[in-house]
C-alpha cells in the first residue's frame, strides 16, 4: 500500500515549514518528521516501508498527516468535493444601491463609462438618477431579504454617489427610521471620487457614521493620468483638499483610499505612503483595473509580475508593523489575511447573487453592482423580489465544481476564479474563471500565506483580531 | 497531535472534526481507518475486482456477501432488511456466507 500526497501548498515562514491544504483551506505548522514525510510523498508515490527506510519511524507523522487529508492511500483518491448550491432563500448581507449612472469625471478605464461599458448609460432605458420611490423600494427589498440577520449592510454607489445626494441623505432617513422599527441596524457606506465633498456633506457623513471609501489613485502625476474631467483636466488638485477636510472632520469611521492599478510604471510604496502619510487615509486597498486586454492600460503579464514584487514589499512592511502591534493601512494583505485565519473555502468567488446584490436606478436587482442594469444579468426587481429561479440558475452553472481550469489549483479555496466582471469584461462569459491572473493570484496567496506564518509565531495576538468579525465584502 | 500544529481556525476545526470521529470496524496498526465495505454500490465497488488496496482476497464472493456489509459492517438500510427493528435474525442462520448463503431468506415488511 502506498501513500500519495493530498493537494497542499507548503511555503516556509519564521524557518519552519507550512502546510495550506486544499479544499479544506486548514494551515498546520509541521514537525521535521512530518515535514520530510510529506516532501518525500510529494515527489511521488511511496509505501511506509519506502518512507521507514529513508526516515527512519514516520508512523506516527503518517498517522497525522493522513487523519488531516495531507496525504492519502493512492488507491483510495479522495471522493470529488460536493457541489452544494445554498438553500434559496439566503440572507441578503450588503445591497450596493447605484443611486446615479452618470459620472463628473471620465476616468480612461472606467467600466462603467469606458470602451468596456457592460450597460448604455448615455441613451440606455434606465433613468439617470434613482428616485426616492425606488431608493425607498430598495430599502424595503433589503430589509425583507436580509431575513433574520440583525445588521443589513447599504452601500451606495454610483456613477458619481454624490451626484445625487438628496435621495441618498433621504433615503439613510427612511431606512434608519425602518431599520428601527423591525429591530434592525442598517450599517451605510459609499464610494465616491471626493469631487463634489463639501463641508454640508461632510457634516452628514460623519453626523450619520457613514463608511466612506474614496476612489483615488495616488500623488498629482498618477492620479491625473486617468482620473479626469469631461475635459481632460486632472482632477488631483480638486480633490486633495477636500479629502484632507474629510479625514480631518469625519473621524467616526475608518476612511480608506481605493486605488486603480494601470499598465506603465507602478510604484505601490510611493502611492501607499502618499495615500496614507501626506493624505492622512487609514486604510489603502489597491485593485488591478478590469478591461479587455487590447486596452492601453490594461496590465500586461510582466505588469502582473511588477505588481506582485511590490505587493510583496508592502506586505513585509505590513508585517513588521503588525508584529509591533503598529497600525499599517495596506487592507489588500489584511482581508486576505482574514480569510487564511478564518479557512475560507469558497464555492463561488464573492458573495455577488448571493448575500450581495447591486440595485439599478430603475429598481432592477443585479448580480452586483458591476452588473446593475444590465438585462443579461438581472436577478428580479426591488418591488418583485429576487427572481428564484435565475438566482439557482446563476449559482449551479457558477460553482467551482463547474471551473475545470480551477480543479487543480491549490489556490482555489481563496479564488475560486476570481471576479465575475473580470471574466466577463475579459472573456464576454462571467462563468470563466480568469485565467489571465492565475499566476498573479497563486503568488499573492503564497506571500500572504508566509505572512500569516509570520504573524502565528511572531506575534499570534494579532490574528485574534479576526476571530470573530463577521466577513464584510469590500465594494470596488 | 505531536506532529502538526493546528494554526488557522479551519485547522483547529479539522482537529477536532477528526478527534472523535467514527470509524467501524476499526482495523489494528496505523494509520486507523473506516472500514470499507468489500463490495459496495456507495463506493462503486462492486466487490469481485481487485479492491481498493489492490487485494485480491474478495474476488469471487457470492453476491449475498455484498448483503452482509451492508447489513452488519456499514449498516445502509436502504439495501438490506432493517436489523434494528424489525428483521434483528435476519442472517442468524448464515454464519458464513461463503457457505450459508442460501440460508438468507427474503423479508416481507
Amino acid at each position: 500500500m502506498a501513500w500519495a500526497a493530498r493537494e497542499h501548498h507548503r511555503f516556509q515562514a519564521a524557518g519552519k515549514p507550512f502546510v495550506y491544504l486544499v479544499p479544506s483551506a486548514a494551515i498546520f505548522e509541521l514537525d521535521e518528521s512530518a515535514d520530510a514525510v510529506l516532501r518525500t510523498v510529494a515527489m511521488g508515490p511511496r509505501t511506509r516501508d519506502e518512507l521507514t527506510s529513508a526516515l527512519g519511524d514516520i508512523d506516527a507523522a503518517l498517522a497525522e498527516l493522513t487523519r488531516v487529508q495531507a496525504i492519502g492511500e493512492v488507491s483510495a483518491p479522495p471522493a470529488p468535493t460536493p457541489k452544494i448550491i445554498p438553500l434559496a432563500p439566503f440572507p441578503l448581507t450588503t445591497m450596493v444601491l447605484n443611486v446615479t449612472n452618470q459620472c463628473n469625471l471620465s476616468c480612461t478605464y472606467c467600466y462603467e463609462y469606458g470602451e468596456d461599458k457592460i450597460v448604455d448609460t448615455e441613451n440606455g432605458k434606465q433613468p439617470k438618477f434613482m428616485s426616492d420611490e425606488t431608493a425607498r423600494a430598495s430599502v424595503e427589498f433589503m430589509l425583507k431579504e436580509s431575513g433574520t440577520n440583525q445588521v443589513a449592510h447599504i452601500t451606495f454607489f454610483g456613477g458619481e454617489t454624490l451626484l445625487n445626494f438628496p435621495v441618498l441623505a433621504r433615503t439613510i432617513a427612511y431606512a434608519r427610521q425602518r431599520g428601527e422599527e423591525l429591530g434592525k441596524t442598517i450599517d451605510f457606506s459609499l464610494t465616491t471620487n471626493a469631487t463634489l465633498l463639501k463641508p454640508e456633506i461632510i457634516e452628514f457623513l460623519a453626523d450619520n457614521r457613514v463608511g466612506v471609501t474614496i476612489s483615488i489613485d495616488g500623488p498629482r502625476e498618477v492620479q491625473d493620468k486617468f482620473r479626469v474631467f469631461h475635459n481632460g483636466t486632472g482632477s488631483y488638485d480638486v480633490v486633495a483638499p477636500k479629502i484632507k477636510e474629510l479625514l480631518k472632520r469625519h473621524t467616526s469611521r475608518p476612511i480608506g483610499a481605493r486605488v486603480t492599478l494601470t499598465s506603465g510604471k507602478m510604484d505601490i510604496k510611493r502611492i501607499y505612503q502618499h495615500l496614507t502619510e501626506e493624505m492622512g487615509f487609514w486604510e489603502v486597498g489597491f485593485a488591478p483595473v478590469t478591461t479587455s486586454p487590447t486596452r492601453g492600460h490594461a496590465i500586461s503579464d510582466t505588469g502582473y509580475d511588477e505588481m506582485l514584487g511590490q505587493f510583496r514589499d508592502l506586505a513585509y512592511d505590513f508585517l513588521e508593523a503588525s508584529v509591533a502591534n503598529r497600525h499599517h493601512g495596506f487592507s489588500n494583505v489584511k482581508e486576505t489575511l482574514e480569510e487564511l485565519h478564518k479557512g475560507v473555502s469558497k464555492a463561488f468567488p464573492c458573495g455577488a447573487g448571493l448575500g450581495l446584490l447591486g440595485v439599478a436606478t430603475d429598481g432592477d436587482v443585479a448580480l452586483c453592482h458591476r452588473f446593475a442594469g444590465s438585462d443579461a444579468h438581472k436577478l428580479g426587481t426591488v418591488a418583485d423580489g429576487i427572481d428564484r429561479g435565475a438566482q439557482r440558475a446563476f449559482l449551479e452553472s457558477h460553482h467551482i465544481a463547474n471551473k475545470t481550469d480551477c480543479s487543480t489549483c491549490w489556490a482555489r479555496p481563496l479564488c475560486s476564479g476570481g471576479c465575475y466582471h473580470e471574466a466577463h469584461t475579459r472573456y464576454g462569459e462571467t462563468i470563466r474563471p480568469n485565467l489571465h491572473y492565475c499566476d498573479w493570484i497563486r503568488g499573492w496567496t503564497d506571500v500572504c500565506l508566509q505572512i500569516y506564518g509570520e504573524l502565528a509565531v511572531r506575534n499570534p495576538a494579532f490574528l485574534a483580531q479576526f476571530d470573530d468579525e463577521p466577513a464584510k465584502e469590500p465594494v470596488s | 497531535m505531536n506532529h502538526l500544529k493546528a494554526v488557522n481556525r479551519k485547522a483547529a476545526r479539522v482537529e477536532r472534526a477528526t478527534d472523535q470521529d467514527v470509524v467501524a470496524l476499526q482495523r489494528t496498526g496505523l494509520p486507523q481507518m473506516p472500514h470499507f465495505p468489500i463490495g459496495c454500490s456507495l463506493v462503486f465497488s462492486p466487490g469481485w475486482e481487485a479492491d481498493r488496496a489492490g487485494g485480491t482476497a474478495g474476488l469471487c464472493q457470492p453476491v449475498e456477501r455484498d448483503l452482509f456489509d451492508c447489513h452488519i459492517g456499514c449498516y445502509w438500510p436502504a439495501q438490506v432488511p432493517d436489523q434494528l427493528n424489525h428483521a434483528p435474525d435476519w442472517t442468524s442462520k448464515c454464519a458464513a456466507a461463503q457457505k450459508d448463503w442460501r440460508k438468507i431468506d427474503l423479508i416481507f415488511p
